[in-house]
């Protein structure tokens, strides 16, 4: 029997998860201080920032996509920051996937962390400073264990979501093999091209990983069992 | 000496705080709920923040004007009023957490000596709080605090989430503390009869403001203070054992100016032990009662009355040369003996509670 993936999907498949992977990481050391920010923060801006970080989840892809597109392209602040950097341009590049993806995945990675940290009693972090404990110092010994339940929701959310998305890819990454093309516009070539085999194994396998993700979240997590 | 004044309002709430304490012994900070007491500890503590503040410990200037050393470079201890145990940490990782933030050599408190004094060489290999019941984490996190070598102790309240039988517990490991170590405790509380067991030095609030300050007895013997008002109003008597009758299971305990017997305390003989007699438990009689069976008869001098409501007068008197105690009697009893300040009575004591 022949290998139920071509060359070209086992390329997408590995690309997805080095996309998810990249911008997983980046998300973690971005996401969690704007949601430390937002969750202890008694400032006028907290509503704003929240919502901008929010956008996400309620714009169509496309519109995120087409946005960053005109942002990152020549003229384009993002565009003329990559180019005086000697980046060039990121359009139908794998970073500017990464850049894309970043901000579309925020605020799956900024909410869960942004409830974990909520959560955290002040008096936590008295606690903390009372027996020597410099802010940083608590924030990394204490805030973020307590906040591990939050931690690994946002980084699976932040991944799977990653793995998941379609529209922003295609606008600002476009479909080349081997650099953009993720596993979501492979099976979109495969239906457009009548190969519903092979859109089949590769639907099907997104289906399963999804399942085994989520599996794994709500099995790991101990949610409601801390006291 | 340990000089705190802080300045501070929130909406329906202000503080205006000044104290000079003695560095050394228990301080209470005593008072009803909302009169302040736990703000003041935490502005002690840098937990609160007050533009408006100033704060010396010892030599160590800790707040003034612009300098606010933050809490985290404080040698101090806080023991909140709910043990606030990590829960991500095992016992022994909650009492290192403090102990290891400290350099070596400014560690005064040894991680088995802690253990030794809050018995918890049982608890100690727990791998996780959630199982201690409140008597056993509060005493894990007092041990916590002392690891950090502090050099003053605050204590908010630390047995009022308690039930009885835990604060029995706990309290023998406190005065444990009090003779063991040579650092002064701030210790917030709203009990009398806890202040009156462990306090040295008293501090007394209400409204956000110091009303009195002085030495326990001193304080609690005093008519014009709110805590004469209480129902448990009474004085605290220091003395020592010094005769114990086996015939009768009675001790004797003597004062300054008087003795007492009580029932069988199992200390040495030259121990000295704190009592207390409640104001309500004290009668007066102007002549030498004879066939009572108060054993208690102790001469006195009435120093100040004042009015109790509608139907009692506060009685202060003196025994021998210093020793304060208070009597809670009828108006009409006072009308009837013709009672005034300056007369020799004679007190009679119905009963008297040991209390450390």
């Amino acid at each position: 029997m022949e290998s139920a993936f071509s060359a070209a999907d086992l390329s997408a498949i590995w690309l997805t998860f080095k996309l998810a992977a990249v911008v997983t990481v980046i998300l973690l050391l971005v996401g969690t201080p704007i949601a430390w920010w937002l969750a202890r923060t008694r400032s006028f801006w907290k509503g704003p920032v929240g919502a901008v970080v929010a956008l996400p989840i309620v714009l169509p892809p496309t519109v995120i996509g087409f946005y960053l597109l005109v942002a990152m392209g020549p003229n384009g602040p993002l565009g003329q920051l990559t180019q005086a950097l000697g980046v060039g341009l990121l359009p139908f590049t794998f970073a500017g996937l990464v850049v894309g993806s970043v901000f579309y995945s925020l605020p799956f990675v900024v909410q869960p962390l942004q409830n974990a940290f909520e959560a955290i009693p002040e008096r936590a972090l008295e606690t903390a400073a009372t027996l020597r404990a410099s802010a940083w110092d608590a924030f990394f010994s204490v805030a973020l264990p307590l906040a591990r339940p939050g931690l690994l929701t946002a980084s699976v959310l932040g991944f799977a979501h990653t793995v998941g998305e379609f529209g922003v890819v295609l606008m600002i990454g476009g479909n080349i093999p081997d650099r953009t093309r993720v596993v979501s516009v492979q099976i979109y070539d495969h239906v457009e091209a009548m190969e519903y085999a092979a859109a089949h194994w590769l639907s099907a396998g997104m289906v399963v990983f999804a399942f085994l993700v989520l599996l794994a979240l709500y099995t790991l997590n101990p949610t409601g069992k801390r006291k | 000496m340990i000089h705190a004044r802080f300045d501070l309002a929130y909406p329906g709430f202000a503080l205006h705080a000044e104290v000079r304490l003695p560095a050394r012994g228990i301080i209470a900070l005593f008072g009803p709920s909302g009169s302040g007491k736990t703000t003041l500890l935490r502005c002690i503590a840098g937990l609160e923040r007050t533009a408006n503040g100033m704060l010396q410990v010892r030599d160590e200037v800790w707040q003034d004007g612009a300098n606010f050393l933050p809490v985290h470079r404080r040698p101090l201890g806080y023991v909140f009023q709910e043990a606030s145990l990590f829960p991500h940490l095992s016992v022994r990782q909650n009492l290192e957490y403090g102990l290891k933030r400290i350099p070596p050599e400014q560690r005064r408190v040894q991680l088995e000596q802690a253990v030794e004094w809050l018995g918890l060489d049982r608890l100690i290999e727990r791998d996780s709080p959630a199982g201690l019941s409140g008597g056993e984490r509060q005493r894990v996190a007092i041990a916590r605090a002392l690891l950090t070598s502090p050099r003053l102790l605050l204590m908010d309240e630390p047995l009022s989430a308690l039930d009885t039988a835990s604060k029995r517990d706990i309290l023998p490991y406190l005065e444990i503390l009090h003779g063991a170590l040579d650092i002064p405790v701030i210790y917030v509380s709203h009990a009398l009869d806890e202040v009156a067991r462990l306090a040295d030095q008293l501090v007394l609030m209400e409204q956000g403001r110091v009303i009195a300050s002085g030495a326990l007895g001193e304080v609690l013997g005093r008519l014009d203070l709110p805590t004469a008002h209480l129902d448990d109003a009474g004085a605290v008597i220091e003395a020592g054992v010094v005769v114990q009758d086996e015939a009768y299971h009675l001790t004797r305990l003597d004062f300054s100016g008087g003795s007492l017997w009580v029932s069988r305390v199992e200390r040495a003989i030259g121990s000295v032990v704190r009592a207390r007699v409640l104001a309500r438990d004290v009668s007066i009689a102007t002549a030498a009662p004879h066939g009572s069976s108060i054993s208690n008869i102790l001469e006195a001098r009435i120093a100040e009355i004042r009015d109790e409501g509608a139907d009692r007068v506060n009685l202060r008197l003196t025994i021998g040369e210093s020793q304060v105690l208070l009597s809670r009697i009828t108006r009409r009893s006072r009308d009837q003996l013709g009672l005034m300040p300056g007369m020799e009575v004679f007190a009679q004591v119905k009963s008297v509670a040991l209390i450390a």
